[in-house]
């Protein structure tokens, strides 16, 4: 589990520091791209929730994460600035009950069906935003005025400034890892990993599952909702894209990539991800090539499946292991 | 005795599978302070009259009694919170977990606040104490600490058994407790057994007739599903039917 001891405090709090400190090195490109890294990250925790520590694979997380960004937008009259503390808590409202509804119905089924039907659900809501007239259509809807952040005729914070944003991201990202870290000790995160582990076994003593999976799934979809909030208010440009299943697929690449079951799993892939993208979409690496991005990210990111099943966030855990194997067995240890 | 203390009954419990009647017609009352043994072939329908009381599934007719209250429509989870405990013929446990971790989780649907949060699930001294106690109760008190996955077969039979007795259960449906035990381990879960009785009514499916005639109070036997003999061991035993369909086999 994370934070079991204070050496993954220390690590943490390195992480944040760094990350604190990277708008004072980087330029534009590296603060908008490390931005939308940490937004994906927090997408990408609320997915972990649901595959990594309740064992339900959701391919439909997009819609969530969708729904979240429209709202902001759709909500934002032209011309005049929303707050953002009722325009965040409407739009994660929107996204909420979408997962509530979803929810209550995909946990009926298992499995592969599971699979499937969240992503009908999610393919609904893409409809929905691609064909009529709320979403406003394939091209897209642009926020004109970004919110505001005022208290008592206080501005707290700036979102048309990028380093603003940076690190309202960061303060996201660090806050949805802490809490879902803390939820995940607590009575209710047990009970989800009891789930994941042996529902029967679960029932038999007394859980009501099916309630646990959902307020699980509709918590989920709420971050994911938040996510998005983050995404509008950062791009000031939504697109029925963002509900796409490409995205849904591309989250749980990044989980999977990172390391299904660890909290840390789910912010150290939507690092890689985002940055393998990067790095093959590059011009300057690949010249011509750079067009065919799609094909090694692919390629990477399945060798780095195959050689790290437990992904990056398991890497430490998989060295010491072997480490400690080789003595083990020479003195004859256990198997 | 002044009229046994009934704890749970099951009414005409009739459930098929397609063309197969796996449980046909089988009533039976389980009273506190009492273990009611259920013998038979393999394929009876012991397993299955288990899952139609603790409600894993549901009974094609009959009822279901649990404390005077008819908990037929009742999903497993809530019989389970009602003081309704069970264990598996084939092992159900977490085995990634710590044999404490899977005890504490089971003594956990007693108290599960689920959302507070912010709650360590491990600062619950209830839960705690519960867990220590059922896994102590179980024999299982050296090996707490242990991956419950690591655990040699008699040791996770036993922690079947320690996750079941952590919810506190008054009813307890025991199925196959004691196979794979080493006569050792056997000796102290009928000793538990024992011990168990004079606060719960305990179902008993099991195989070892020994284990059976020593700590049961009464026995049913059934046969393709239906129960064809329910009384005192010794006049189960002195039951020509049963002998030939059953007890025949082993004599
Ligand atoms: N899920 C199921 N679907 C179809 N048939 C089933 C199912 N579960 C059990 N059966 C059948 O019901 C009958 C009773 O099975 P059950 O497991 O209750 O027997 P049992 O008395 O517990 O046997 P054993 O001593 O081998 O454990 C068997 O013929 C079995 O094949
Ligand atoms: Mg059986």
């Amino acid at each position: 589990m994370d934070f079991r001891g204070g050496r993954n405090v220390v690590l943490a709090a390195a992480v944040v520091a760094a990350l604190a400190l990277f708008p004072l090195v980087a330029g534009k490109f590296g603060i908008d791209l490390v931005t939308k890294i940490m937004i994906f990250a927090v997408l990408a925790l609320s997915l972990e929730l649901l595959v990594g520590q309740t064992g339900l694979v959701c391919f439909g997380q997009a819609a969530f994460f969708g729904i979240g960004a429209y709202a902001v937008v759709l909500a934002t009259p032209q011309y005049q600035a929303v707050s953002i503390f009722w325009l965040a808590p409407l739009a994660v409202a929107c996204a909420t009950l979408y997962a509530l509804f979803v929810g209550s119905l995909v946990l009926r089924t298992r499995g592969v069906y599971f699979i499937m039907v969240t992503l009908a659900f999610a393919q609904m809501a893409y409809y929905v935003f691609h064909d009529t007239p709320l979403g406003r259509g394939t091209d897209g809807v642009y926020l004109y005025v970004r919110p505001s952040a005022e208290v008592f005729g206080v501005t707290l914070v700036n979102f048309e400034k990028p380093v603003s944003l940076y690190y309202v991201a960061l303060a996201a990202l660090v806050a949805t890892f802490a809490f879902l870290a803390v939820l995940l000790r607590s009575r209710f995160g047990r009970a989800l990993a009891g789930i994941k582990a042996n529902e029967q076994r679960m029932r038999a003593a007394g859980f009501s599952t099916y309630a646990y999976k959902l307020a699980a799934f509709t918590l989920s979809g709420a971050i994911a909702g938040f996510a998005g909030v983050l995404f509008a208010v950062k791009d000031a440009f939504v697109n029925p894209e963002l509900l796409a299943w490409h995205l849904s697929g591309s989250l749980l690449v990044m989980i999977i990539l990172g390391g299904l079951g660890r909290l840390w799993g789910a912010v150290i892939g939507a690092f890689a991800y985002a940055l393998l993208q990067e790095f093959f979409q590059s011009q300057a690496i690949f010249g011509d090539l750079a067009k065919h991005w799609l094909l090694g990210l692919g390629l990477t990111i399945i060798a780095m499946v195959a050689l790290l099943p437990e992904g990056l966030a398991g890497l430490p855990a998989a060295v010491s292991r072997r480490l400690a194997r080789k003595p083990a067995r020479s003195a004859g240890g256990n198997a | 005795m002044a009229t046994p203390d009934v704890l749970m009954r099951g009414e005409k419990l009739t459930r098929r599978w397609g063309g197969l009647t796996a449980v046909d017609e089988v009533s039976l009352e389980l009273a506190r302070g009492s273990v009611h043994a259920v013998i038979g072939t393999n394929g009876a329908g012991k397993s299955t009259l288990i899952n139609l009381l603790s409600g894993e599934i549901p009974p094609s007719s009959g009822r279901v009694e649990l404390k005077g209250v008819d908990v037929t429509a009742w999903p497993q989870p809530a019989r389970a919170r009602a003081g309704l405990g069970r264990s598996y013929q084939r092992t159900t446990i977490f085995p990634q977990f710590t044999v404490f971790e899977n005890c504490r989780l089971s003594a956990q649907s007693r108290l599960q606040r689920p959302w507070a949060w912010w709650e360590r699930a491990d600062a619950c001294a209830l839960a705690v104490e519960a867990a220590r106690g059922a896994a102590a109760k179980a024999g299982l008190a050296a090996e707490i600490d242990r991956p419950a996955g690591l655990l040699s077969h008699g040791g996770r039979r036993q922690l079947e058994i320690a996750m079941c007795l952590a919810t506190d259960p008054e009813v307890l449906l025991l199925d196959e407790p004691l196979a794979g035990m080493g006569a050792e381990e056997t000796d102290r879960m009928l000793e538990l057994l024992a011990e168990l009785r004079p606060g719960h009514a305990i179902l008993l499916v099991e195989h070892d007739m020994d284990a059976v005639f020593r700590v049961a109070d009464r026995i049913t036997v059934m046969v393709n599903g239906a129960v064809i003999a329910s009384d005192a061991p010794q006049a189960v035993r002195a039951n020509p039917e049963v002998q030939a369909a059953y007890l025949g086999h082993h004599a």
